[in-house]
């Protein structure tokens, strides 16, 4: 029904699919699984319409697919449901559910009763008895993924994609789901499922494709596949000799993390030491709480239970402002957003966490800050026209050795590191691993997180792996595997 | 650092003046009259005053539309205040005081419970505006001592008081933009929160700070303003707050924060400024000025985005 052929896609130099190819029959589940990273969110957002790849071809229903909209996927039968719903919150469940189904013109009077009615009708067929009045906003999530699923019913679509669709739900609302989406395979609907929840795919999906790097790996019968094979299909690759890593005496532990909670980061019991000298991996999937962590740790998040011991030190940061007193930086990830200010040269960014180093009684001192610019673009290899060179002209890697210049100008005591490679070219990539590894050298405790398994394993003395909000497994450097890694952020192994 | 300098859009903004000036010239050689020059001058030296406040509220990324009620309910503070006897320096105090205080208000709305500017201070021109209709009923303030027209100096030694006031309130403000902590901390509030929030500053702080400082200069320019006459007139005359943003943002300050300079707010209150009479000077109706303000505003934020988006497609 639907074939995907050989897509490649790059988003400013970096590859998200180089060769991923697919085959989706009528009345069949089918599961999408792949590392962060491995190119599933793109496939489905051309699927969708939503990108038009470089190269490559999509055939649904035997038509191959030459415009990539969002219109032309939706008229042909193709729906998504994304892990976070996309109703409209202010509208009601009979409004969100008319949208883009009504064919009505924009002056066309509203048939109310009718709108109501067929909303029911649509509900009914997903097995929900939710209000058809009540305003979206006020449904619970799995009420919300229910609403998503009778929209695809109203349009009829033949195509249903489910993003991460149980990421929220107890397993009562997933054997609902479940069972819906058996009655829909049924009536001979295709569905595409993506779940990083490798222990339900056997229940539910015919067949299983695996995406790595972009590519497509391997598609099996769900039923001559085991847990431990899509694993080895998923991580499938040697960790490269690309990192020289430096031998660091490691000294006492310099941060310790003790039971560490945080309702409103979804941060539960997290204990572990960073000591000085070390780097520590913090692995698992997206949504595992692993920048929530970070956010607790440098005073965005409240701190509910638990205790942050730094350098035999009791500290509870409340703010960035506390945190950076402590000798705490935090390199956040998305470098455009939070990581630099686009607008400010290369040199004010460099020092604007420590403006206080180059003022004296609040008025700047320029030929400081003219100098600790000099010297941090020089130490790192910063490629820019001119020190005022606003920081928007910089390719990416620059950019983000500017975002962690930032934290050298007074050398921190623990480094948090956020992604610190992700959307960098290979040359810069090296370059800051080897910036880390001498910023560990110096004696900093450094706690790496990164979705790049082989970026963990290359460059960590320990790797501390987290799921759903807790630790599920703490590695040694001698011991750890690509699949242990997996493994234990997929929960499919006890931990280590 | 160059964010005092003259970039793209400050240049821009010389040269329609640069040409605007040459028109007269030919045209009207009148416009360039030792008088009226020194008219335009006092004329303009409080909406300047004000667009210095406007101008570090706008590099943070919000906007205060209620400077002409502050700034009317001021002058009739320290106007009030001078007639009851209590003397200039405290009727100047008061206002100034007062200008804070509405400052602080919108400041705190805005900065600390995150709400948007537009509407919070669109709700206190509201206030101020009928409010002092209520309490003054539109009468103006009259029987001034001979201290408060021009500070109780002759009239030159009181326009160079103004003159001066202007000069050295705007040098400051470039001082605070180029060479002060602060400054730095109101272009990276301006250009993203969320970043300079990470980097250790307080952008709440600095967002409830530049209102305050708004409120305060505005003050000051009603007080400039107001000692040039012998009466203070007791209601909100319409539209100074569409000069003076108009005046900011064709001098170059993006609308959404982080980027622009005080010399390019001196510019845009120039060209303003030369606009106002020259188009009289030309012989088109005074009528016209408004209008054309507001073509103004669109014109120059319409090329921003043009700019800004050729800038994407290059990357």
């Amino acid at each position: 029904m639907l074939i995907v052929h050989h897509l490649a896609k790059h988003f400013a130099g970096v590859r998200a699919l180089r060769d991923a190819s697919l085959e989706v029959r009528a009345g069949e589940i089918h599961a999408l699984v792949g590392e962060n990273g491995a190119g599933k969110s793109t496939l489905v957002r051309i699927v969708t319409g939503a990108l038009t790849p470089d190269s490559g071809e999509v055939t649904f229903d035997g038509k191959a697919v030459n415009v990539y909209s969002p219109t032309v996927a939706r008229s042909m039968g193709i729906a998504a449901i994304h892990q976070h719903p996309t109703l409209f919150p202010d509208l009601s469940v009979a409004e969100n559910l008319a949208l883009g189904l009504e064919s009505t013109g924009a002056w066309t009077r509203v048939d109310w009763r009718a709108r109501r009615d067929r909303a029911r009708e649509l509900l009914a067929r997903v097995g929900a008895r939710i209000d058809v009045d009540r305003e979206a906003a006020s449904l619970s999530l799995p009420e919300q993924q229910l609403v998503e699923i009778a929209r695809a019913l109203g349009a009829r679509a033949r195509l249903l994609i489910l993003d991460e669709p149980t990421a929220s739900l107890t397993p009562q609302e997933v054997d609902r789901l479940f069972a819906l989406l058996g009655e829909l395979r049924a009536a001979g609907t295709a569905l595409i499922y993506i779940s990083h929840r490798l222990e339900e795919l056997p229940r539910l999906a015919d067949r299983v494709t695996v995406l790595r790097d972009g590519q497509t790996v391997g598609t099996r019968e769900m039923a001559d596949v085991t847990k431990a094979e899509l694993i080895r299909l998923m991580v499938g690759r040697e960790v490269e000799a690309i990192f020289p890593k430096r031998e660091i005496a490691i000294g006492d532990p310099l941060i310790t993390l003790d039971g560490v909670t945080s309702r409103s980061a979804g941060i539960h019991d997290v204990s572990f030491t960073v000591r000085r000298g070390e780097i520590v991996g913090l692995a698992g999937l997206v949504g595992a709480g692993r920048t929530e962590l970070a956010r607790v740790l440098f005073g965005l998040e409240r701190l509910d239970r638990g205790s942050i011991t730094l350098n035999g030190q009791p500290i509870h940061p409340t703010s960035p402002q506390e945190a950076i007193g402590y000798g705490i930086a935090y390199l956040p990830e998305d470098r455009r957003r939070h990581g630099v200010i686009l607008d400010l040269g290369v040199d004010a960014n460099l020092t604007l966490a420590t403006l206080k180093a180059i003022s004296k009684g609040g008025l700047l001192d320029h030929q400081a800050e003219t100098s600790i610019a000099t010297g941090l673009v020089q130490k790192l290899g910063i490629k820019t026209a001119a020190l005022e060179t606003p920081v928007r002209n910089l390719s990416g890697g620059n950019q983000q050795k500017v975002a962690l210049g930032r934290w050298l100008v007074r050398p921190p005591r623990v480094l948090i590191l956020d992604e610190p490679t992700q959307g960098v070219d290979v040359g810069a990539k090296s370059e800051i691993h080897r910036l880390i590894g001498e910023l560990a050298g110096q004696g900093m405790a450094v706690l790496m997180i990164s979705s790049e398994l082989v970026e963990i394993l290359g460059m960590s003395d320990r790797i501390v792996v987290m799921r759903q909000g807790g630790v599920a497994a703490t590695l040694d450097r001698a011991t750890a595997t690509a699949e242990s890694v997996m493994a234990a952020a997929f929960g499919t192994a006890s931990a280590a | 650092m160059r964010l005092a300098g003259l970039g793209a859009r400050e240049r821009a903004a010389a040269l329609v003046l640069g040409a605007l000036l040459a028109i007269l010239a030919i045209a009207a050689p009148g416009f360039f009259s030792p008088d009226n020059l020194r008219d335009i001058l006092m004329a303009n030296a409080a909406v300047l005053i004000i667009a210095l406040g406007m101008t570090l509220v706008v590099l943070t990324g919000e906007v205060d539309v209620s400077v002409g009620a502050t700034f009317a309910v001021c002058a009739v503070v320290a106007g009030t205040l001078a007639r009851d006897g209590l003397g200039m320096p405290a009727a100047i105090a008061a206002a100034i005081v007062v200008g804070a205080a509405i400052g602080f208000l919108n400041g705190a709305l805005v900065g600390a419970m995150g709400l948007p500017s537009i509407v919070v201070t669109l709700a206190m021109l509201a206030i101020l505006r009928d409010g002092l209709r209520w309490i003054t009923e539109g009468a103006w303030v009259r029987d001034l001592p001979s201290a408060f027209q021009w500070f109780g100096f002759d009239q030159v030694a009181g326009r160079s008081i103004v003159i001066g006031a202007a000069v050295i309130l705007t040098a400051l403000a470039g001082w605070l933009l180029s060479r002060v902590a602060a400054g730095r901390a109101i272009y990276a509030t301006g250009s993203n929160r969320d970043s300079a929030h990470l980097a250790g500053l307080a952008p709440k702080v600095v967002i409830v700070s530049v209102f305050v400082a708004c409120g305060v200069l505005t003050a000051i320019a009603a007080v400039l303003n107001a000692v040039r006459f012998a009466e203070v007139q007791g209601a909100v005359i319409g539209g100074l707050e569409l000069k003076v943003i108009a005046a900011v943002i064709v001098g170059g300050v993006a609308i959404r924060g982080g980027r622009g300079s005080i010399a390019g707010t001196v510019l845009g209150v120039a060209l303003l400024g030369t606009i106002g009479t020259g188009l009289t000077f030309l012989g088109i109706s005074a009528y016209w000025e408004r209008a054309l303000q507001g073509a103004i505003i669109l014109a120059a934020i319409a090329s921003d985005r043009l700019t800004a988006e050729r800038a994407r497609g290059q990357a």
